[in-house]
């Protein structure tokens, strides 16, 4: 492993996590996000409800 | 969509994170990154990773969130339907096949891979792996046979193995679990699953990382395959192979980085776009999709990419890792060895594999919905209609990939046109209407509304200029290196030659023309439907 590889691996697994841990806390403390907040798997299409 | 209750409290909101993290949590994290990894020297290959993620990835995400609500709010779910309302052109709508193609090809492989994995699971339930013993060749062997590499057809069985070796079986379970699941449309399930088995997937990855780390140098014979020059295979930007600036001066690389972007991220699938048109006007669409975009990332660079190739290093060596059939191999020939030096590997094992199973269940359901609304608001079928032709379209093209085996030849291209040429192509034209045709003002607009997050002003810079062009150069270099560079082109070449990849190409062009056909009698009933709109308009 060179220093070239541990600075890349540092820099792409730090940088990663920092990102999810950015947006976790953010989710966290933004009133309504339970409410606006989606994925496509709470997403339920009007289709399912319909048969 | 989630109708929650007037209180809010923190376990809600972090079942949130993890429903969002859990839908964009898929296979090609934990086994197809690796795998390109692997093939394109690791450090290197994380340049045009890290570059597309920022360039295309996160931008097309947004841009896809926000077309895909703009369409809903104007009656249309289906890529098709949304192009049509952005682009008032007659070409419009069928640019959509290929977000209806797209979709549906790939769950054509990727349900197979799903089947490998609940067979890897079975294997640990019923100890088939004890016989193994610690020799890595073994494993590898299995997955050869299993798999059918040697020669078509050989996935139908393994000799020896009974039902555990069988692929046929294991995609038949997978292929019923995914039909029943969405004839019967369970989204509660998915959601439930999302929020509880996706953080068991995470800690399950964390224990098999801290237990790659730790291998240090499992056969003293070979002494220079330990953790640490595994590690270094992955992450250093030079390798004794090949140099770092040959490395990035390669356009195939480039375009595979974005590919994989895209293809972890569900980003040029036709798949986000459809499922926002059911947003409501005032959702938040920046940051739910950063959310995902960052769990997906955590998944894939910090566990995938610290998991597979170091281990596969330590355990096949640097010569096996360049001789990969498919970039989602090297998974299911590496982690069982992992697996084997755990204590408790058996049950790590088991449930790694599960997980993972359940987790690629999770992004296989959504795939079909892009056809489904395409079959549903053009054609007018019922959904249960329309999962029973999806159902038989698949079915035949599952078959094909797991028949024509031979070198995993098949799943190959079929990953290749489709996984990564086709959505990038798709790619590239939304970023396009986004932000030239709807207009990049409009369209910031839209992505803004009920935001969570400031979104950046830069950012319209980079989806109407950068992102395209970015885009469109990388294409233009890789168009180049096939057509006028014999000696380095490989994916034409296989084309003219190769008679299983010249099958699985009209395979592509069959499907292709069915949606092509579909589309346009969906556009008849549009115009028809607004014909009579504009008759009883006084």
């Amino acid at each position: 492993m060179t220093v070239g590889g541990w600075i890349v691996m540092i820099l792409s697994v730090g940088g990663v996590t920092l990102l999810l841990g950015w947006c976790v806390y953010k989710v966290v403390t933004t009133p309504g996000s339970t409410e606006h907040l989606h994925s496509q798997a709470d997403i339920e299409t009007p289709d399912v409800r319909e048969e | 969509m989630n109708q929650t209750g007037p209180k809010e409290t923190w376990a809600s909101r972090l079942g949130v994170i993890l429903a969002v993290m859990g839908s964009a949590v898929g296979l090609g994290n934990f086994l197809r990154f690796p795998g390109l990894a692997a093939q394109y020297d690791g450090g290197a290959f994380m340049i045009p990773y890290f570059i597309a993620l920022l360039l295309l990835g996160l931008p097309i995400a947004w841009v896809e969130w926000a077309m895909g609500r703009y369409g809903g709010a104007r009656g249309y779910n289906s890529s098709p339907g949304i192009y049509r309302a952005i682009w008032k052109h007659r070409a419009a709508p069928y640019a959509g096949v290929l977000a209806m193609v797209i979709p549906v090809v790939i769950y054509m492989y990727y349900v197979y891979i799903e089947a490998w994995c609940l067979a890897y699971a079975c294997r640990y339930l019923f100890d088939a792996w004890e016989k193994f013993g610690n020799d890595p060749a073994q494993y590898r062997e299995y997955f050869r046979q299993f798999a059918g590499v040697y020669g078509n057809g050989q996935a139908l069985s393994t000799e020896g193995e009974g039902l555990l070796g069988s692929g046929i079986f294991f995609l038949i379970i997978c292929f019923v679990a995914n039909f029943v699941l969405i004839y019967r449309g369970l989204t509660k399930g998915i959601e439930w699953f999302c929020k509880w088995a996706m953080p068991a997937l995470i800690v399950c990855a964390l224990i098999v990382l801290v237990r790659v780390l730790t291998l240090g140098t499992p056969d003293p014979a070979k002494p220079d395959q330990n953790v640490l020059n595994g590690l270094g295979y992955m992450w250093n930007p030079n390798t004794p192979r090949i140099g770092f600036w040959e490395s990035l001066s390669n356009p195939q690389m480039w375009l595979e980085a974005a590919g994989q972007i895209f293809f972890s991220l569900s980003v040029g699938f036709g798949i986000i776009i459809t499922y926002a048109s059911y947003l409501r006007r005032n959702d938040d669409i920046a940051l739910s999709s950063l959310t995902a975009v960052s769990g997906n990332e955590f998944c894939e660079v910090a566990l995938g990419g610290l998991i597979a190739v170091p281990a596969a290093f330590v355990f096949l060596g640097p010569e096996v890792l360049q001789q990969l059939n498919s970039t989602f191999e090297l998974g299911f020939v590496t982690l069982p060895n992992v697996f084997g030096q755990m204590y408790g590997g058996h049950l790590v094992g088991f449930l790694f594999f599960f997980l993972l199973f359940l987790a690629a269940i999770t992004s296989s359901l959504s795939m079909l919905q892009p056809a489904i609304a395409l079959l549903e608001e053009g054609l007018g079928l019922g959904r249960k209609a329309s999962v029973a032709l999806l159902g038989f379209i698949t079915a035949v093209g599952s078959a094909f990939v797991v028949y024509f085996s031979e070198n995993l030849l098949a799943l190959d291209t079929l990953d290749f046109w489709i996984g990564t040429f086709a959505i990038y192509l798709l790619a590239t034209f939304q970023v396009v209407l986004f932000g030239w045709i709807l207009g990049i003002e409009r369209g910031m607009e839209e992505l803004r509304r009920g935001a969570e997050i400031r979104v950046p002003s830069f950012v319209k810079y980079i989806i109407k200029y950068v992102s395209p062009l970015y885009l469109l150069v990388i294409f233009g270099f890789w168009c180049y290196r096939e057509f006028f560079d014999p000696e380095k082109a490989v994916r034409l070449r296989q084309i003219r030659e190769n008679l299983i990849v010249q099958l699985s190409v009209g395979l592509i062009v069959i499907v292709t023309i069915l949606f092509f056909l579909l589309i346009a009698q969906s556009v008849k009933r549009w115009r028809a439907a607004e014909l009579r709109q504009q008759e009883k308009t006084p």
